[in-house]
Protein backbone atom coordinates (compact mmCIF):
# COMPACT_ATOMS: atom_id res chain seq x y z
CA UNK A 1 0.00 0.00 0.00
CA UNK A 2 1.20 3.69 -0.99
CA UNK A 3 2.07 5.90 1.76
CA UNK A 4 0.00 8.51 0.17
CA UNK A 5 -3.14 6.59 0.14
CA UNK A 6 -2.82 5.75 4.06
CA UNK A 7 -2.09 9.09 4.64
CA UNK A 8 -5.28 10.21 2.65
CA UNK A 9 -7.70 7.43 4.15
CA UNK A 10 -6.33 8.19 7.89
CA UNK A 11 -7.21 11.72 6.95
CA UNK A 12 -10.72 11.37 5.66
CA UNK A 13 -11.30 8.33 8.53
CA UNK A 14 -10.07 11.50 11.11
CA UNK A 15 -12.33 13.99 9.73
CA UNK A 16 -15.04 11.91 9.35
CA UNK A 17 -15.42 10.76 12.97
CA UNK A 18 -14.86 14.68 13.73
CA UNK A 19 -17.44 15.33 11.48
CA UNK A 20 -19.62 12.68 13.32
CA UNK A 21 -19.57 14.13 16.40
CA UNK A 22 -20.35 17.50 15.05
CA UNK A 23 -23.68 15.76 13.52
CA UNK A 24 -24.30 14.35 17.05
CA UNK A 25 -23.89 17.69 18.57
CA UNK A 26 -25.90 19.53 16.13
CA UNK A 27 -28.63 17.33 14.62
CA UNK A 28 -28.94 14.36 18.02
CA UNK A 29 -28.58 16.94 20.89
CA UNK A 30 -30.38 19.31 18.86
CA UNK A 31 -27.76 22.28 20.06
CA UNK A 32 -28.18 25.25 17.77
CA UNK A 33 -25.36 27.22 17.21
CA UNK A 34 -26.99 30.36 17.28
CA UNK A 35 -27.88 29.54 20.95
CA UNK A 36 -30.69 32.49 21.75
CA UNK A 37 -30.11 32.93 25.12
CA UNK A 38 -33.21 35.69 24.89
CA UNK A 39 -35.62 33.62 27.39
CA UNK A 40 -37.07 35.26 30.08
CA UNK A 41 -37.85 33.82 33.35
CA UNK A 42 -41.47 33.23 35.04
CA UNK A 43 -42.29 31.50 37.82
CA UNK A 44 -45.46 29.58 39.06
CA UNK A 45 -46.13 27.77 41.91
CA UNK A 46 -48.33 24.62 42.25
CA UNK A 47 -49.75 22.60 45.50
CA UNK A 48 -48.76 19.25 43.18
CA UNK A 49 -46.04 18.96 40.27
CA UNK A 50 -46.60 15.28 40.55
CA UNK A 51 -43.28 14.30 38.57
CA UNK A 52 -42.57 17.16 36.41
CA UNK A 53 -39.02 17.19 35.34
CA UNK A 54 -36.33 20.20 34.43
CA UNK A 55 -36.40 20.74 30.59
CA UNK A 56 -39.98 19.74 30.43
CA UNK A 57 -41.72 21.31 27.84
CA UNK A 58 -44.10 24.84 28.39
CA UNK A 59 -46.67 24.89 25.94
CA UNK A 60 -49.03 26.73 24.70
CA UNK A 61 -51.95 25.78 22.19
CA UNK A 62 -49.60 22.95 21.75
CA UNK A 63 -46.64 24.39 21.09
CA UNK A 64 -43.69 24.34 22.61
CA UNK A 65 -42.78 28.14 23.82
CA UNK A 66 -40.06 27.09 26.63
CA UNK A 67 -38.49 24.79 29.14
CA UNK A 68 -38.93 24.07 33.02
CA UNK A 69 -35.89 25.06 33.96
CA UNK A 70 -35.83 24.82 38.29
CA UNK A 71 -38.35 22.99 40.27
CA UNK A 72 -38.14 24.02 43.99
CA UNK A 73 -40.35 23.29 46.85
CA UNK A 74 -41.14 26.10 49.81
CA UNK A 75 -41.11 23.72 52.63
CA UNK A 76 -43.28 26.41 54.97
CA UNK A 77 -46.60 26.87 52.91
CA UNK A 78 -46.00 23.12 50.85
CA UNK A 79 -46.10 24.11 47.39
CA UNK A 80 -43.89 23.51 44.95
CA UNK A 81 -42.18 26.76 42.75
CA UNK A 82 -41.39 25.67 38.99
CA UNK A 83 -38.71 28.34 36.91
CA UNK A 84 -39.75 28.36 33.47
CA UNK A 85 -37.96 29.41 30.48
CA UNK A 86 -39.76 31.45 27.78
CA UNK A 87 -38.66 31.82 24.04
CA UNK A 88 -38.38 35.66 23.55
CA UNK A 89 -40.76 35.00 20.22
CA UNK A 90 -43.99 34.35 22.43
CA UNK A 91 -43.29 37.07 25.28
CA UNK A 92 -44.28 39.38 26.01
CA UNK A 93 -47.65 37.13 28.23
CA UNK A 94 -50.54 38.63 29.73
CA UNK A 95 -50.63 38.54 33.56
CA UNK A 96 -53.58 36.65 34.03
CA UNK A 97 -52.16 33.75 31.82
CA UNK A 98 -53.11 30.07 33.56
CA UNK A 99 -51.00 27.40 34.16
CA UNK A 100 -51.73 23.97 34.36
CA UNK A 101 -49.43 20.84 34.53
CA UNK A 102 -50.41 18.57 32.05
CA UNK A 103 -49.90 15.00 31.01
CA UNK A 104 -48.53 13.80 27.26
CA UNK A 105 -50.98 10.90 26.64
CA UNK A 106 -52.12 8.72 29.58
CA UNK A 107 -48.44 7.38 30.37
CA UNK A 108 -46.49 10.17 28.67
CA UNK A 109 -43.87 12.78 30.60
CA UNK A 110 -45.77 15.77 32.42
CA UNK A 111 -45.55 19.58 31.01
CA UNK A 112 -46.77 23.02 31.88
CA UNK A 113 -49.65 24.43 29.97
CA UNK A 114 -50.31 27.82 29.65
CA UNK A 115 -54.01 28.88 28.84
CA UNK A 116 -53.88 32.33 27.56
CA UNK A 117 -54.97 35.40 29.61
CA UNK A 118 -56.86 38.51 28.21
CA UNK A 119 -55.72 41.22 30.21
CA UNK A 120 -53.48 44.83 28.48
CA UNK A 121 -50.98 44.17 31.60
CA UNK A 122 -47.85 41.91 30.98
CA UNK A 123 -45.95 39.45 33.13
CA UNK A 124 -42.90 41.30 33.87
CA UNK A 125 -39.41 38.87 33.66
CA UNK A 126 -39.09 36.68 36.77
CA UNK A 127 -43.19 37.61 37.58
CA UNK A 128 -45.15 34.94 39.13
CA UNK A 129 -48.15 33.09 37.22
CA UNK A 130 -51.12 33.39 39.78
CA UNK A 131 -53.67 31.40 38.21
CA UNK A 132 -52.16 28.06 38.30
CA UNK A 133 -54.10 23.99 38.79
CA UNK A 134 -51.81 21.04 39.88
CA UNK A 135 -51.04 18.41 38.01
CA UNK A 136 -53.85 15.24 38.62
CA UNK A 137 -52.86 12.64 40.62
CA UNK A 138 -55.00 9.43 39.88
CA UNK A 139 -54.00 7.91 43.64
CA UNK A 140 -56.15 11.40 45.09
CA UNK A 141 -58.92 11.04 42.77
CA UNK A 142 -59.80 7.25 43.67
CA UNK A 143 -59.40 8.22 47.16
CA UNK A 144 -61.82 11.08 47.11
CA UNK A 145 -64.60 8.93 44.94
CA UNK A 146 -63.74 6.31 47.61
CA UNK A 147 -64.62 8.27 50.81
CA UNK A 148 -67.68 9.81 48.72
CA UNK A 149 -69.04 6.59 47.88
CA UNK A 150 -68.35 5.41 51.85
CA UNK A 151 -70.61 8.86 52.80
CA UNK A 152 -73.36 8.57 50.87
CA UNK B 1 -1.47 -29.05 52.12
CA UNK B 2 1.48 -26.42 52.78
CA UNK B 3 2.68 -27.45 49.09
CA UNK B 4 -0.58 -26.54 47.31
CA UNK B 5 -0.71 -22.72 49.38
CA UNK B 6 2.88 -22.25 48.71
CA UNK B 7 1.85 -22.88 45.03
CA UNK B 8 -1.45 -20.15 45.03
CA UNK B 9 0.91 -17.70 46.73
CA UNK B 10 3.40 -18.43 43.73
CA UNK B 11 0.92 -18.43 41.28
CA UNK B 12 -0.29 -15.15 42.54
CA UNK B 13 3.41 -13.69 42.89
CA UNK B 14 3.82 -14.83 39.10
CA UNK B 15 1.02 -13.40 38.20
CA UNK B 16 1.10 -10.06 39.99
CA UNK B 17 4.54 -9.68 38.64
CA UNK B 18 3.61 -10.21 34.93
CA UNK B 19 0.88 -7.41 35.29
CA UNK B 20 2.96 -4.97 37.07
CA UNK B 21 5.59 -5.58 34.11
CA UNK B 22 2.67 -5.26 31.61
CA UNK B 23 1.39 -1.76 33.51
CA UNK B 24 5.14 -0.74 33.40
CA UNK B 25 4.82 -1.92 29.66
CA UNK B 26 1.92 -0.11 29.12
CA UNK B 27 2.60 3.00 30.55
CA UNK B 28 6.27 3.59 29.01
CA UNK B 29 5.05 2.81 25.88
CA UNK B 30 2.16 5.31 25.85
CA UNK B 31 4.70 8.01 27.37
CA UNK B 32 6.93 7.73 24.33
CA UNK B 33 4.74 10.07 22.80
CA UNK B 34 4.99 9.85 18.92
CA UNK B 35 7.22 12.23 18.20
CA UNK B 36 7.37 14.14 14.41
CA UNK B 37 9.61 10.90 12.95
CA UNK B 38 6.67 8.68 14.25
CA UNK B 39 3.97 9.75 12.45
CA UNK B 40 4.10 7.18 9.36
CA UNK B 41 3.92 5.02 12.25
CA UNK B 42 1.11 6.08 13.64
CA UNK B 43 -0.52 7.03 10.48
CA UNK B 44 0.06 3.26 9.08
CA UNK B 45 -1.52 1.58 12.96
CA UNK B 46 -4.70 4.48 12.29
CA UNK B 47 -5.15 2.85 8.81
CA UNK B 48 -5.46 -0.42 10.07
CA UNK B 49 -7.07 -0.12 13.29
CA UNK B 50 -9.31 3.03 12.02
CA UNK B 51 -9.83 2.77 8.81
CA UNK B 52 -9.99 -0.96 7.93
CA UNK B 53 -12.28 -1.30 10.93
CA UNK B 54 -14.76 0.99 9.29
CA UNK B 55 -16.35 -1.01 7.02
CA UNK B 56 -17.59 -3.74 10.05
CA UNK B 57 -18.26 -0.57 12.25
CA UNK B 58 -20.85 0.97 9.53
CA UNK B 59 -22.13 -2.39 9.05
CA UNK B 60 -23.21 -3.32 12.43
CA UNK B 61 -24.22 -0.16 13.09
CA UNK B 62 -26.57 0.09 10.42
CA UNK B 63 -28.11 -3.64 11.46
CA UNK B 64 -28.16 -2.31 14.78
CA UNK B 65 -29.56 0.98 15.09
CA UNK B 66 -32.09 -0.44 12.61
CA UNK B 67 -33.53 -3.54 14.75
CA UNK B 68 -33.75 -1.24 17.62
CA UNK B 69 -35.41 1.15 15.46
CA UNK B 70 -38.07 -1.63 14.85
CA UNK B 71 -38.53 -3.33 18.47
CA UNK B 72 -38.78 0.22 19.78
CA UNK B 73 -41.23 1.13 17.57
CA UNK B 74 -43.43 -2.64 17.75
CA UNK B 75 -43.06 -2.01 21.49
CA UNK B 76 -44.10 1.96 21.53
CA UNK B 77 -46.60 2.11 19.12
CA UNK B 78 -49.05 -0.23 21.84
CA UNK B 79 -49.07 3.14 23.58
CA UNK B 80 -49.24 5.89 20.74
CA UNK B 81 -46.14 6.83 21.48
CA UNK B 82 -44.03 6.07 18.43
CA UNK B 83 -42.60 9.55 18.65
CA UNK B 84 -40.06 8.62 21.30
CA UNK B 85 -38.55 5.86 19.12
CA UNK B 86 -35.69 8.48 18.01
CA UNK B 87 -35.37 9.70 22.04
CA UNK B 88 -34.98 6.08 22.64
CA UNK B 89 -32.80 4.76 19.74
CA UNK B 90 -30.57 7.99 20.65
CA UNK B 91 -30.43 7.42 24.49
CA UNK B 92 -29.32 3.67 24.17
CA UNK B 93 -26.89 4.10 21.12
CA UNK B 94 -24.88 7.22 22.94
CA UNK B 95 -24.82 5.93 26.39
CA UNK B 96 -24.48 2.33 26.02
CA UNK B 97 -24.72 0.78 22.95
CA UNK B 98 -22.11 2.84 20.95
CA UNK B 99 -19.21 2.47 23.29
CA UNK B 100 -19.75 -1.20 24.25
CA UNK B 101 -20.63 -2.02 20.52
CA UNK B 102 -17.15 -0.36 19.13
CA UNK B 103 -15.25 -1.68 22.20
CA UNK B 104 -16.07 -5.04 21.28
CA UNK B 105 -15.42 -5.06 17.67
CA UNK B 106 -12.14 -3.01 18.90
CA UNK B 107 -10.91 -5.85 20.70
CA UNK B 108 -11.48 -8.40 18.42
CA UNK B 109 -9.51 -6.41 15.71
CA UNK B 110 -7.11 -4.30 17.66
CA UNK B 111 -6.40 -5.80 20.73
CA UNK B 112 -5.83 -9.28 19.25
CA UNK B 113 -3.37 -8.26 17.01
CA UNK B 114 -1.40 -6.32 19.26
CA UNK B 115 -1.52 -9.28 22.15
CA UNK B 116 -0.51 -11.83 18.84
CA UNK B 117 2.41 -9.44 17.92
CA UNK B 118 3.82 -8.93 21.76
CA UNK B 119 3.40 -12.43 22.33
CA UNK B 120 5.36 -13.33 19.45
CA UNK B 121 8.00 -11.06 19.57
CA UNK B 122 8.29 -12.04 23.09
CA UNK B 123 8.57 -15.95 22.40
CA UNK B 124 11.38 -15.65 19.79
CA UNK B 125 13.60 -12.97 22.17
CA UNK B 126 12.81 -10.14 19.80
CA UNK B 127 12.33 -7.59 22.20
CA UNK B 128 15.46 -8.63 23.91
CA UNK B 129 17.30 -8.58 20.64
CA UNK B 130 15.82 -5.09 19.71
CA UNK B 131 17.07 -4.16 22.83
CA UNK B 132 20.41 -5.43 22.27
CA UNK B 133 20.25 -3.39 18.60
CA UNK B 134 19.60 -0.42 19.76
CA UNK B 135 15.78 -0.24 18.59
CA UNK B 136 13.50 0.56 21.55
CA UNK B 137 10.48 -2.01 20.56
CA UNK B 138 8.36 -0.42 22.88
CA UNK B 139 8.73 3.02 20.96
CA UNK B 140 8.75 1.05 17.42
CA UNK B 141 6.11 -1.30 18.00
CA UNK B 142 4.00 -1.11 20.44
CA UNK B 143 3.17 2.76 21.24
CA UNK B 144 1.80 3.40 17.99
CA UNK B 145 -0.76 0.54 18.34
CA UNK B 146 -1.65 2.49 21.69
CA UNK B 147 -1.79 5.34 20.79
CA UNK B 148 -3.80 4.80 17.26
CA UNK B 149 -6.19 2.82 19.11
CA UNK B 150 -7.06 5.69 21.91
CA UNK B 151 -7.45 7.95 19.26
CA UNK B 152 -9.61 5.60 17.13
CA UNK B 153 -11.64 4.68 19.26
CA UNK B 154 -13.60 7.48 20.16
CA UNK B 155 -13.81 8.51 16.13
CA UNK B 156 -15.11 5.04 15.37
CA UNK B 157 -17.74 5.30 18.52
CA UNK B 158 -18.68 8.58 17.16
CA UNK B 159 -19.07 7.41 13.77
CA UNK B 160 -21.02 4.16 14.82
CA UNK B 161 -23.51 6.45 16.50
CA UNK B 162 -24.16 8.81 13.70
CA UNK B 163 -24.55 5.55 11.27
CA UNK B 164 -26.92 3.58 14.13
CA UNK B 165 -29.53 6.63 14.32
CA UNK B 166 -29.30 6.73 10.54
CA UNK B 167 -30.21 3.36 10.29
CA UNK B 168 -32.75 3.68 12.62
CA UNK B 169 -34.09 6.56 10.86
CA UNK B 170 -34.43 4.55 8.06
CA UNK B 171 -36.42 1.86 9.32
CA UNK B 172 -38.50 4.11 11.94
CA UNK B 173 -39.82 6.50 9.40
CA UNK B 174 -38.71 5.84 5.76
CA UNK B 175 -40.36 2.15 5.88
CA UNK B 176 -42.69 2.01 9.18
CA UNK B 177 -44.13 5.48 8.66
CA UNK B 178 -43.11 7.51 11.78
CA UNK B 179 -43.23 11.06 12.02
CA UNK B 180 -39.54 12.65 10.96
CA UNK B 181 -40.20 15.60 12.92
CA UNK B 182 -41.48 13.48 16.06
CA UNK B 183 -38.46 11.46 15.26
CA UNK B 184 -35.83 14.68 15.37
CA UNK B 185 -37.27 16.41 17.99
CA UNK B 186 -38.10 14.30 20.90
CA UNK B 187 -34.39 13.19 20.46
CA UNK B 188 -33.18 16.70 20.32
CA UNK B 189 -35.56 17.86 23.31
CA UNK B 190 -34.14 15.28 25.72
CA UNK B 191 -30.44 14.44 24.17
CA UNK B 192 -28.10 16.86 26.23
CA UNK B 193 -24.39 17.06 24.68
CA UNK B 194 -22.24 16.58 28.47
CA UNK B 195 -24.82 14.13 29.96
CA UNK B 196 -25.25 11.44 26.91
CA UNK B 197 -22.28 12.61 24.20
CA UNK B 198 -19.67 13.40 26.45
CA UNK B 199 -20.14 10.70 28.88
CA UNK B 200 -20.32 8.21 26.12
CA UNK B 201 -17.41 9.42 24.54
CA UNK B 202 -15.68 9.59 28.05
CA UNK B 203 -16.69 5.41 28.56
CA UNK B 204 -15.33 4.62 24.82
CA UNK B 205 -12.17 6.37 25.80
CA UNK B 206 -12.04 3.84 28.84
CA UNK B 207 -12.68 0.85 27.29
CA UNK B 208 -9.43 1.78 24.67
CA UNK B 209 -7.58 1.94 27.68
CA UNK B 210 -8.70 -1.12 29.15
CA UNK B 211 -8.59 -3.06 26.24
CA UNK B 212 -5.17 -2.10 24.63
CA UNK B 213 -4.14 -2.81 28.70
CA UNK B 214 -5.75 -6.35 28.45
CA UNK B 215 -4.07 -7.16 25.03
CA UNK B 216 -0.24 -6.07 25.80
CA UNK B 217 -0.45 -7.70 29.38
CA UNK B 218 -1.86 -11.05 27.39
CA UNK B 219 0.68 -10.76 25.05
CA UNK B 220 3.67 -10.00 27.65
CA UNK B 221 2.25 -13.08 29.64
CA UNK B 222 2.06 -15.20 27.43
CA UNK B 223 3.75 -19.08 26.96
CA UNK B 224 6.10 -18.83 24.69
CA UNK B 225 4.74 -21.55 22.47
CA UNK B 226 2.76 -21.35 19.51
CA UNK B 227 0.04 -22.81 21.63
CA UNK B 228 0.10 -20.12 24.27
CA UNK B 229 0.21 -17.19 21.64
CA UNK B 230 -3.11 -18.55 20.43
CA UNK B 231 -4.45 -19.03 24.05
CA UNK B 232 -3.22 -15.52 24.82
CA UNK B 233 -4.71 -14.24 21.63
CA UNK B 234 -8.50 -16.02 22.32
CA UNK B 235 -7.99 -14.71 26.52
CA UNK B 236 -7.39 -11.18 25.13
CA UNK B 237 -10.94 -10.96 23.14
CA UNK B 238 -12.64 -12.78 25.61
CA UNK B 239 -11.41 -10.43 28.88
CA UNK B 240 -11.93 -7.45 27.09
CA UNK B 241 -15.42 -8.32 25.90
CA UNK B 242 -15.86 -9.69 29.55
CA UNK B 243 -14.12 -6.62 31.40
CA UNK B 244 -15.94 -4.12 28.83
CA UNK B 245 -19.20 -5.51 29.62
CA UNK B 246 -19.12 -5.63 33.44
CA UNK B 247 -17.14 -2.04 33.34
CA UNK B 248 -20.30 -0.36 31.04
CA UNK B 249 -22.47 -1.32 33.80
CA UNK B 250 -20.22 0.13 36.88
CA UNK B 251 -19.43 2.98 34.44
CA UNK B 252 -23.67 3.66 33.84
CA UNK B 253 -23.86 3.19 37.48
CA UNK B 254 -21.62 5.90 38.64
CA UNK B 255 -22.40 8.46 35.89
CA UNK B 256 -26.15 8.00 35.27
CA UNK B 257 -26.69 7.01 39.43
CA UNK B 258 -30.25 8.75 40.54
CA UNK B 259 -32.37 6.81 38.42
CA UNK B 260 -35.31 7.96 40.09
Amino acid sequence: MQMRTIEISVGAFVLAGFLALVVLVVQVSGVTLTMSPDTHRLLAEFDDVAGLRVRAKVSMAGVTIGRVSRIDVEPSYGVAIVEMEINDRSWPLPVDTGARILTEGILGARYIGLMPGADEEVLEEGGYITDTQGALVLENLIGELVTRLGAS
Amino acid sequence: MIDLIRGVGIGALDRLGSLGNATILWLTALSGLPRRGDLALLARQIYTIGVLSLVIIVLSAFSIGAVIALQFYVQLSRFGAEEAVGLGLAMVLLRELGPVVTALLFAGRAGSAITAEIGLMKSTEQLSSMEMMGVDPLHRIVAPRLWAGLLCMPLLTAIFNVVAIYGGMVVAVHWLGSDPGGFWSGMQDTVEVWEDLGKGMIKSVIFAVVVTWIAVYQGYATEPTAEGIGLSTTRTVVMSSVMVLALDFLLTLGMYGDFN
